[in-house]
């Protein structure tokens, strides 16, 4: 279909309307509340790879000896620090139930003929990321 | 309840104007009528070169898809009277993410072109004769399927979908939900046929699980929940493809 | 098959991350990033973190945890530019700049576990 430019004379091609086409605005995710919560479901990545720097630091820190991790835990403790971790757990919690909660689109599971309902596709999930945390927290704080 | 309400209704005539413009309308606000019917009475009684698609007015044909307060809707089902609180009129607009022809009317073009990429029909390799009878189907192997059989080509998804706005290749929930709908299919045996979409780079690897196709579906299809399915599909395809490289048809 | 597209090989890592990021950066997080800061719990001593990064098996946990979801990062964040800015045209750019950031993070990881 060919569409005749705008601006100029109007004129009109028997059985050619010229189609309006709506640009999509560099913002349309600000446009609408489940455009925005999806971008910022996306967004949380960025506080992922921020834990995966963060990590590597605390490694770093802890293999060059007992001062540098001092340092280290000194830094954790600065209120920009802490905020900014704040957001980044919020973040990364965020992902983590979008994340569980969407897992059940991906794979239905069948038993005996019916579509098993989402959640409990979605509980065992959670169980298993309680009983994970569980288990790091006891290996991080048992000393 | 008020007496009467008011839409703010998007015009665009191509002959007269280089943009779409929004005429508002006041209509009678009656407890069992819908923005079709609202539709209705403006082009009956108020403006009659008004254009807008509709047929059924039951939600089951697909005509008659528009942005309500921007949001995709089929106006059949949609009641006038839960905008009746607002204090501003009800913002009636064509579907999103389509070419506006006129008024209210989008062109389709595109959607019909994609749907045809994906086969939406049965593919057998042998056919059964007449005299052998039916292809048979449990209740099982009919439910694998049946939800992604409801769509009714409204196009609300496409208008909800923001990959559809932005990448003109990316094939759109609709189709690939019925491209799932034929491959979970037990008497289609063409899933392989419909393999030129699943791999090809622009097809469903642009969705990204954004979900409000399904939000919107008014018949509960789970396009979403398709096209995720139907990556699982690509990956074993994918690696098929490296460890049987001359698998072919 | 003709196999017209890697996409699947990318959004397979991506999933993976994903997987691997929802379980268990949480609880590293609020561990260390907010529990031992504020002193809501005792720090581990250093010695006990030192000897728990000795293990073999603790060096392989943390070389997964500081690779994989770097990858989820990295296809994720790139459709987010690609949709989010509308940048698609940019996309050799931002391909190389999104998993060539996953890469280097990974071989820091291997680097600095290998090393100890």
């Amino acid at each position: 279909m060919s569409s005749k430019p705008a601006g100029g004379a109007v004129s009109y091609t028997e059985f050619h309307p010229r189609w309006y086409r709506t640009r999509v605005s560099t913002f349309w995710w600000l446009g609408r509340w489940p455009y925005l919560k999806f971008i910022l479901r996306e967004l949380s990545s960025i506080f992922v790879a921020y834990f995966v720097a963060l990590t590597l630091f605390q490694i770093s820190a802890l293999v060059r000896g007992p001062q540098a991790y001092a340092r280290w835990e000194q830094a954790l403790r600065s209120p920009l620090l802490i905020l900014l971790n704040f957001i980044a757990f919020a973040f990364v919690m965020f992902h983590t139930i979008t994340w569980f909660n969407l897992a059940p689109k991906a794979m239905p599971l069948r038993v005996g003929g019916k579509k098993l309902p989402d959640a409990l596709i979605a509980a065992p999930n959670y169980v298993l990321w309680l009983l994970v945390s569980g288990i790091i927290a006891w290996f991080v704080l048992r000393t | 309840m008020a007496d009467t309400i008011k839409l703010e209704v998007q015009r665009y005539c191509p002959e007269r104007d280089a943009e779409p413009s929004f005429q508002t309308y006041e209509v009678p606000l009656r407890k069992e009528w819908v923005v079709l019917d609202a539709l209705n009475y403006i082009k009956d009684k108020v403006d009659g070169s008004l254009s807008y698609r509709w047929s059924c007015r039951m939600g089951i044909c697909g005509s008659c898809g528009m942005m309500v307060d921007g949001e995709p809707k089929l106006t059949c089902a949609t009641f006038l009277s839960k905008y009746a609180n607002k204090n501003r009129p009800v913002r009636v607009e064509p579907l999103r993410y389509f070419p506006v022809i006129r008024d209210l009317v989008i062109a389709m073009n595109d959607f019909m072109v994609k749907l045809k990429k994906v086969k939406p029909w049965l593919i057998r390799r042998e056919e059964k004769s007449l005299a052998d009878g039916e292809y048979l189907q449990t209740p099982q192997q009919v439910d694998n399927y049946k939800q992604f059989s409801m769509c009714i080509n409204c196009l609300l998804c496409y208008a909800a979908c923001p990959v559809v706005g932005l990448d003109p290749a990316f094939v759109g929930p609709a189709a690939i939900a019925l491209a799932q709908r034929y491959n979970k299919d037990s008497r289609d045996q063409g899933a392989e046929d419909r393999l030129d979409v699943l791999l090809h780079p622009e097809g469903i690897w642009g969705c990204t699980f954004v979900g409000e196709c399904t939000r919107v579906c008014p018949k509960h299809v789970d396009p979403a929940g398709a096209i995720q399915q139907y990556k699982l599909t690509g990956v074993i395809e994918w690696a098929k493809s490296f460890v049987m490289p001359w698998g072919g048809r | 098959m003709q196999r017209q597209t890697n996409e699947p090989f990318f959004w397979v890592l991506f999933s993976a991350g994903g997987v691997v990021a929802a379980l268990f950066i949480p609880v590293h997080l609020f561990l260390f990033g907010l529990a031992i800061p504020l002193g809501w719990v005792d720090p581990p001593s250093y010695d006990a973190l030192r000897a728990l990064l000795q293990h073999p098996i603790a060096r392989v946990y943390l070389f997964v945890l500081c690779s994989v979801p770097l990858f989820h990062w990295a296809h994720r964040f790139r459709y987010t530019l690609y949709d989010g800015l509308q940048i698609k045209h940019l996309n050799a750019l931002i391909f190389s700049l999104c998993y060539g950031g996953a890469v280097l993070g990974t071989g820091i990881a291997g680097y600095l576990l290998w090393r100890i």
